[in-house]
């Protein structure tokens, strides 16, 4: 079975719709959402409505800290992110607030975890960045291969049995086998507000039978998006970051 | 891990165990059946012991992720790998034959020899570049030879592999690799430079022509780290009938600067393929080691400083391509030769490493024997040799950029294709026949050429006035 792991949506409506397309293309019939659906981005509405008939047909969610920011306020946010989080909740029905609130925060599936951020405390948004957060997070997981978002910038990071950690950037795709006798902490890039330098939706294949991960871009109208950001008033640095995927 | 002991008999995965060719300090070698159509394969499963080195196992890891992504004759085909949750094994093609380690009995070889197996050995080294793999082990127990000439790069169980994960990298402190061949970057961890296997190439021909090791055999880093700033005794004064291309090649694939090797294996293989065009340095004239002071003030040096850290983007075939312009004189006019050395410019101008090889076919009769030498008594092979250079003059290409070869065929496509393919060409440029009658007659010599080349083909043509 191959899985389309696709995470930080962020309100991004051809982003997600880009990946969507790619991963039919590539055969990939179950789909996982890693969370943060919604802020930054024009469309948290359309984005909203557009996954959970996917979720309720049985596609995986988990909630992302941006989404529980529009449900319950927070004071953990720049500035930037707090404008488009108080944006982002008028824009939002209440059967969209009503989908969010209903995420879990990590869902387990045979030797697999999907969460937002760190594995091993998912309610504190924790940053992995590096070996040292990887291995805190791979140790609060007892699955084989642990698949999170949160970052914007795709990473693969690998424990053996003695304990060493590797970390690796993966190439865009280059299908990586991810052997069974470690454990994987796979970092999906963002799909609506990539931060790696290219502006294309990232997105990522699993095959459970090969244990292969394939980290994929979908390019699609940038220019478009930004404008409509503008148009609609969102921080102006938003729109602007999106252009340059930084 | 479970842990199976293999016997005879025991069948893996619709393999049956037939018998044990070697055990290494790695890895056990057993031949194998595969029960459904009785191939015949090898099968390599690791040393595993409590407590052991944990290399066996992660660099037995590297070879099933790199082994099955490999292509192309140079590599042995991958058949299949085991579970590591059952026993860990990897099926592959079994070559016949041996590797290269018997012929240390019969050193030192012949020049011509070793830089025919050099050749051959850098043409596979290019192919595994090209897909992105260092292999960080080059010596002569990893070398066979398929029975068409090809040289097969055996045991992945050091190799990086650009676009994977390094498991080597992160799990040990010491370098692995074979003491007498591996490269000063390889001895301070670096594993990601492609020209660390030119230097274990040039470690290997220094051997197999003079008889002795450059660096000898060291046991201890400390020894390993000498060759940083320890030259080693040039071949010619170990052996003084070694000719001054020969140790050239050699010393530049031992510089301690990896930028000051060979760019490319392709660049490495055509020195090998063609010694008269060699470009001859103070490598080639050097009779002694340097001397005390200078290697102490090497010494003395931090280590780092002392060797090239690859760029994190490697420079690939693409920017030190072998280009190859295919220039026939006889029927060219004026313009379009001027065309054909303008476009080659801007091809130099994009990649400053690029080399030049330009091409001329001597057509033979197909039935008489070939008058070589013309009426007015000129042989005609020197003749075009004088005619090409004037052709590159304008170019004002340093020699050792530009090489020249006047190739005697009787069908000029074949052999403009045969020498691409040898000489691992990357871009062939060459100038469409000017006369559409002649063209109609005779065929076109770049049309075939373009749909055949195993690389980019430009062809040049004058823009015609319409009539």
């Amino acid at each position: 079975m191959r899985i389309a792991l696709i995470s930080d949506i962020h309100a991004n409506l051809p982003a997600l719709e880009a990946c969507l397309a790619a991963a039919a293309r590539l055969d990939a019939h179950r789909l996982a959402f890693l969370g943060d659906f919604v802020g930054y981005g024009p469309d948290p509405d359309a984005v909203v409505a557009r996954v959970r008939p996917l979720v309720e047909a049985g596609a995986i969610a988990v909630l992302g800290n941006h989404d529980q920011a529009v449900l319950k306020p927070t004071r953990d946010m720049n500035p930037v992110a707090a404008e488009a989080i108080a944006w982002t909740r008028n824009q939002l029905g209440a059967e969209a607030k009503s989908f969010l609130g209903g995420l879990p925060f990590e869902v387990g599936s045979d030797d697999m975890l999907f969460v937002h951020a760190d594995a091993s405390d998912p309610a504190a948004w924790h940053y992995v960045t590096d070996g040292e957060t990887a291995r805190a997070s791979l140790e609060g997981s007892n699955a084989q291969v642990t698949f999170c978002g949160h970052v914007h910038v795709p990473a693969l990071y690998c424990l053996s049995a003695a304990g060493k950690m590797v970390a690796h950037a993966p190439q865009q795709d280059v299908p990586l086998p991810l052997l069974v006798q470690r454990k994987w902490l796979a970092v999906i890039g963002s799909a609506g507000q990539p931060r790696d330098g290219n502006p294309a939706a990232a997105f990522a294949i699993y095959d459970t039978a090969s244990h292969s991960l394939t980290y994929c871009r979908a390019p699609y109208d940038v220019e478009s998006v930004s404008q409509r950001m503008r148009f609609l008033g969102l921080p102006d640095s938003l729109a602007e970051r999106l252009l340059k995927g930084r | 891990m479970v842990k199976q002991r293999l016997n005879i008999g025991t069948v893996l995965d619709g393999f049956r165990v037939d018998k044990l060719m070697h055990t290494g300090g790695m890895a056990h070698l057993w031949s194998v059946t595969r029960e459904a159509d009785g191939a015949t394969f090898l099968m390599k499963t690791p040393v595993v012991f409590e407590g052991e080195d944990p290399a066996a196992i992660v660099s037995f890891e590297m070879e099933q992720m790199i082994m099955p992504r490999l292509k192309g004759s140079h590599v042995p085909r991958h058949i299949a790998n085991g579970d590591f949750a059952v026993q860990p094994f990897i099926v592959m093609e079994r070559l016949e034959g041996e590797t290269l380690l018997p012929m240390l009995k019969q050193l030192p070889l012949a020049v011509e020899r070793v830089a025919e197996f050099g050749a051959k050995i850098a043409d596979a080294l290019q192919s595994l570049h090209e897909q992105g793999v260092v292999h960080l082990d080059v010596k002569p127990s990893n070398i066979m030879f398929r029975p068409g000439g090809e040289a097969v790069l055996i045991d992945y169980g050091l190799a990086h592999h650009q676009a994977l994960p390094d498991l080597m990298q992160e799990e040990f402190r010491l370098p692995y690799g074979t003491a007498p061949y591996m490269a000063p970057e390889q001895v301070m961890g670096i594993r990601r430079d492609f020209r660390s296997d030119l230097f274990s190439l040039g470690a290997l021909m220094y051997f197999f022509a003079t008889g002795s090791r450059p660096f000898g055999d060291p046991l201890k880093l400390k020894g390993l780290k000498q060759r940083l700033w320890r030259d080693p005794v040039p071949p010619r004064k170990l052996r003084p009938g070694i000719p001054p291309w020969f140790q050239e090649i050699v010393l530049r694939c031992l510089e301690v600067k990896a930028g000051r090797r060979y760019p490319t294996a392709a660049l490495l293989a055509h020195d090998l393929r063609n010694p008269d065009q060699v470009r001859l340095t103070e490598r080639a004239a050097k009779m002694e080691r340097d001397g005390f002071f200078a290697v102490l003030k090497r010494k003395g040096e931090p280590q780092m400083s002392l060797i090239d850290v690859p760029p994190v983007v490697p420079a690939l075939a693409a920017d030190a391509p072998i280009v190859g312009v295919a220039v026939n004189l006889e029927d060219m006019t004026p313009t379009l030769a001027e065309a054909l050395r303008r476009t080659a410019l801007r091809i130099l101008e994009r990649s400053p490493d690029a080399r030049l090889a330009v091409l001329n076919v001597l057509k033979l009769n197909r039935i008489a024997l070939d008058q070589t030498i013309d009426e007015q008594g000129h042989n005609k092979h020197v003749q075009r040799l004088v005619s090409l250079k004037d052709w590159a003059r304008p170019l004002n290409l340093e020699q050792g950029r530009i090489t020249f070869h006047v190739l005697e065929a009787i069908d000029p496509a074949d052999t403009i294709l045969d020498y691409a393919r040898v000489n691992n060409v990357d871009h062939l440029v060459m100038g469409a026949r000017a006369n559409s009658t002649m063209r109609k007659l005779l065929g076109s010599v770049s049309g075939k050429v373009a749909a055949e080349a195993p690389c980019s083909v430009t062809v040049v043509r004058n823009r015609v006035a319409e009539e």
